[in-house]
């Protein structure tokens, strides 16, 4: 038996300077939410069940989390080469372009399945899955249905003794899902049922990887892409090196038109059937936090290359310990798009745009190009320097303007560019007790304009975390939101539990979680939060 | 009051050991299916920190851990496995992050995070010990500077044949 439990809870305070006219406080004044898992396995049989509350749901998390109730259970066992599930379950083909079921509580992301899912190895190194259900939409269901295959084939198994002894790694697969909802729209004729499917494969050999994948979807008006009757499809590639300190990594991706949803209906994160990962990296530091890259899935096309080197101990450049240089390097555009004058015949305007794959888009979404050096400098000193270069297009990432309406008005575009610098350092001061600093700052014109923010943490192995930030946006445009941001934090950890308690205000921010994100409004209060897992 | 205390502190602790790990399916970096169970050792103490490229907590354990895990094989034999959470998409960084931070860990894959939810873990960084017998031992969620001391020490426990202290 395992399982986990969180509790979390905010009690709102009033503050005038970051929401004037109290649009986002909430009437209840405290807010708190709350799940326990629990997983039981005996043998080849397990079962599980998760209870979720929202009373009320928190301010940031989706409203459509209100209530309480057994938002997922589900029985599983193995017999005879078969793998059964009924219920509810996460489940993931190839990459996810296609399909993938899965959750981020932190973000209120669940797109759980109810129904069946078999997964049986016919033969050697072949892999067979196979589902039936629908998604979770908060306290419902989509109203489609679906119904997906995959199959994944090693061919370095047994029948290929000569890849194997060729040091070759060689995996290919393919996968299809379907969609039915009903339609009964008085003026569309809408496909009920929509196709999708992909094929993907992975070479290793010693150092070097290869993987790419390719989506095909059948068209499907929806909301997302403004009821056009165009076929979507994605393809994403990347290759690795990695090898005594050296990794590598290049990749290209390029979408268009792959919105999929059990409902054509269904907007921002609710009832996503596919999964269109991010090629841009994830940070953690507050400041870059505040301008992460969200997919564009109605189409983008992106590149990324990321390096981390661990310059060798006792080198020149290297020193006592090894230094760890890292290079992140990502860019994300809108993909070329020439849309159909409405003017012309339906038909043709039932497409919405044309498209050249091999034409670069217009409109630039996001860059990010950082470079971080990691260094031990002595026995109770380490340093983390980091310099960020962003560009992040705020009517496409946070209004969510479509490309039509910034290729009509390419001025009328609100674009942000910065540079950020942070500098981190961890100093032991004696066994189990450690202070860590952050240095940040964010100098830009655009948005909220230039940050500074500072950070301290004092940790006592293995019970206590004290923390105090500040962040002040001293370059704000406007005079009276030129504001300090304080937050401080106290967490006791005993195993597997964790407690803590914060009082401060936080900005207004988007919160992202693999590529997929929602609004954070400003807040200022105490709030805490308990963990434990069993 | 004494007694529901020992009685609910005693139920607790027979939680947290003994317990075996689920059986499920990982994948190698190489894209080969192994069994959690299969992967574990049977020599010595196993830990398994789960990671994801993302989480900053998860680098920073790992690396400082590092220093430790070198000897902690030499001397008592212990395993490390670094269970990657990372999605099918970027656990292709997940090769070239490990090797580029020099970490010597044999990693695993749990794309589907499979062997996250059946231990019921909330969040990375999360840790387990496990003793030769491959019981669970001692658990761990979270990271704080300083931690990767407390595990060093709970690992040369638990190859001494002790229960972990803490």
């Amino acid at each position: 038996m395992h399982g986990n439990f969180q509790l979390d809870g905010q009690l709102y305070l009033r503050d005038e300077s970051i929401d004037p006219t109290g649009e986002f406080f909430p009437d209840e004044k405290f807010l708190g939410q709350g799940y326990a898992n629990f997983v039981y396995a005996d043998g080849s049989f397990s079962a599980g069940l998760r209870y979720e509350n929202y009373q009320n749901v928190m301010l940031g998390f989706p409203e459509g989390y209100r209530g309480e109730g057994i938002t997922y259970r589900f029985l599983q066992f193995k017999q005879d080469g078969l793998d059964i599930t009924v219920g509810n379950f996460y489940e993931q083909f190839g990459t996810g372009m296609v399909f993938r079921s899965y959750e981020e509580r932190g973000l209120g992301y669940d797109n759980a399945m109810d129904g069946v899912r078999i997964k049986v190895n016919p033969a050697s190194g072949l892999e067979l899955k196979a589902v039936l259900g629908r998604q979770r939409f908060y306290f419902e269901k989509s109203p489609g249905l679906l119904r997906g295959i995959d199959a994944e084939y090693n061919l370095s198994s047994e029948l290929f003794p000569k890849l194997d002894s060729a040091g070759l790694r060689w995996t290919v697969g393919t996968s299809f899902m379907s969609k039915y909802q009903r339609s009964n729209d008085p003026f569309l004729v809408l496909p009920e049922n929509v196709a999708a499917g992909g094929i993907r494969t992975r070479i290793a050999k010693g150092p070097w990887s290869l993987q790419g994948e390719f989506a095909y979807k059948a068209n499907d008006p929806s909301s997302d892409n403004r009821y056009i009757y165009k076929d979507g499809n994605g393809f994403l590639a990347n290759v690795t090196y990695s090898k005594n300190g050296l990794g590598i990594i290049a990749g290209i991706k390029r979408i268009d038109n792959m919105s999929f949803r059990s409902d054509r209906n269904g907007s921002t994160i609710d009832m996503l059937v596919n999964y269109l990962s991010p090629t841009a990296q994830v940070h953690t530091y507050a400041l870059p936090a505040l301008y992460q890259y969200a997919t564009q899935i109605n189409g983008e096309e992106g590149i990324q290359l990321e390096a981390n080197y661990k310059l060798k101990r006792k080198t020149i450049l290297g020193g006592k310990y090894g230094t760890l240089v890292s290079l992140n390097y990502s860019v994300i555009q809108s993909i070329n798009k020439d849309f159909i004058d409405p003017s012309l015949d339906t038909l043709r305007t039932l497409q919405g745009y044309y498209s050249e794959p091999l034409v670069r888009g217009e409109i630039p979404y996001f860059h990010d190009f950082n470079v971080t050096v990691n260094k031990k400098i002595n026995k109770r000193l380490k340093i983390n320097a980091m310099y960020l270069n962003l560009f992040y297009n705020r009517s496409v990432l946070e209004d969510g303007l479509g490309d039509e309406s910034i290729q009509q008005n390419p001025d009328g575009q609100k674009l942000m560019s910065g540079d950020i610098i942070i500098i981190e350092s961890l100093y032991k001061l004696k066994r189990k007790h450690y202070l860590r600093t952050e240095f940040q700052h964010l100098n830009t014109q655009d948005d909220r304009g230039s940050m500074v923010m500072a950070l301290a943490e004092y940790s006592i192995a293995p019970h206590w975390f004290f923390s105090v930030q500040d962040i002040y946006n001293y370059g704000n445009p406007n005079a009276d939101q030129k504001l300090h941001y304080p937050l401080a934090s106290v967490v006791y950890t005993a195993g597997t539990s964790r407690f803590q308690l914060s009082y401060g205000r936080q900005q207004r921010g988007i919160f992202c979680v693999g590529g997929v994100c929602r609004v954070v409004p400003p807040s200022n209060g105490v709030s805490f939060s308990l963990t434990t897992s069993f | 009051m004494k007694h529901l205390l020992t009685a609910l502190a005693l139920f607790a602790t027979s939680h947290l050991i003994g317990q075996e790990l689920p059986s499920t399916t990982l994948k190698t970096l190489d894209g080969q299916s192994v069994n959690i169970k299969d992967a574990i050792s049977t020599e010595g103490p196993t830990v398994i920190s789960f990671w994801a490229t993302w989480c900053k907590p998860c680098i920073k354990e790992l690396t400082a851990f590092m220093d430790y895990a070198i000897d902690l094989e030499e001397e008592v034999g212990a395993k490390v496995l670094a269970v990657s959470i990372d999605d099918s998409r970027n656990s292709a960084r997940v090769a070239p992050m490990a090797q580029g931070q020099g970490w010597e860990y044999t990693i695993l894959l749990d794309e589907n995070q499979d062997l996250k939810r059946n231990l019921g873990i909330v969040n990375v960084p999360f840790t387990l010990v496990l003793n030769s017998e491959g019981e669970v031992v001692w658990k761990h969620s979270g990271y704080s500077p300083g931690d990767e001391e407390e595990l060093a020490e709970i690992v040369t426990e638990v190859a001494a044949g002790h229960s972990p202290s803490h």
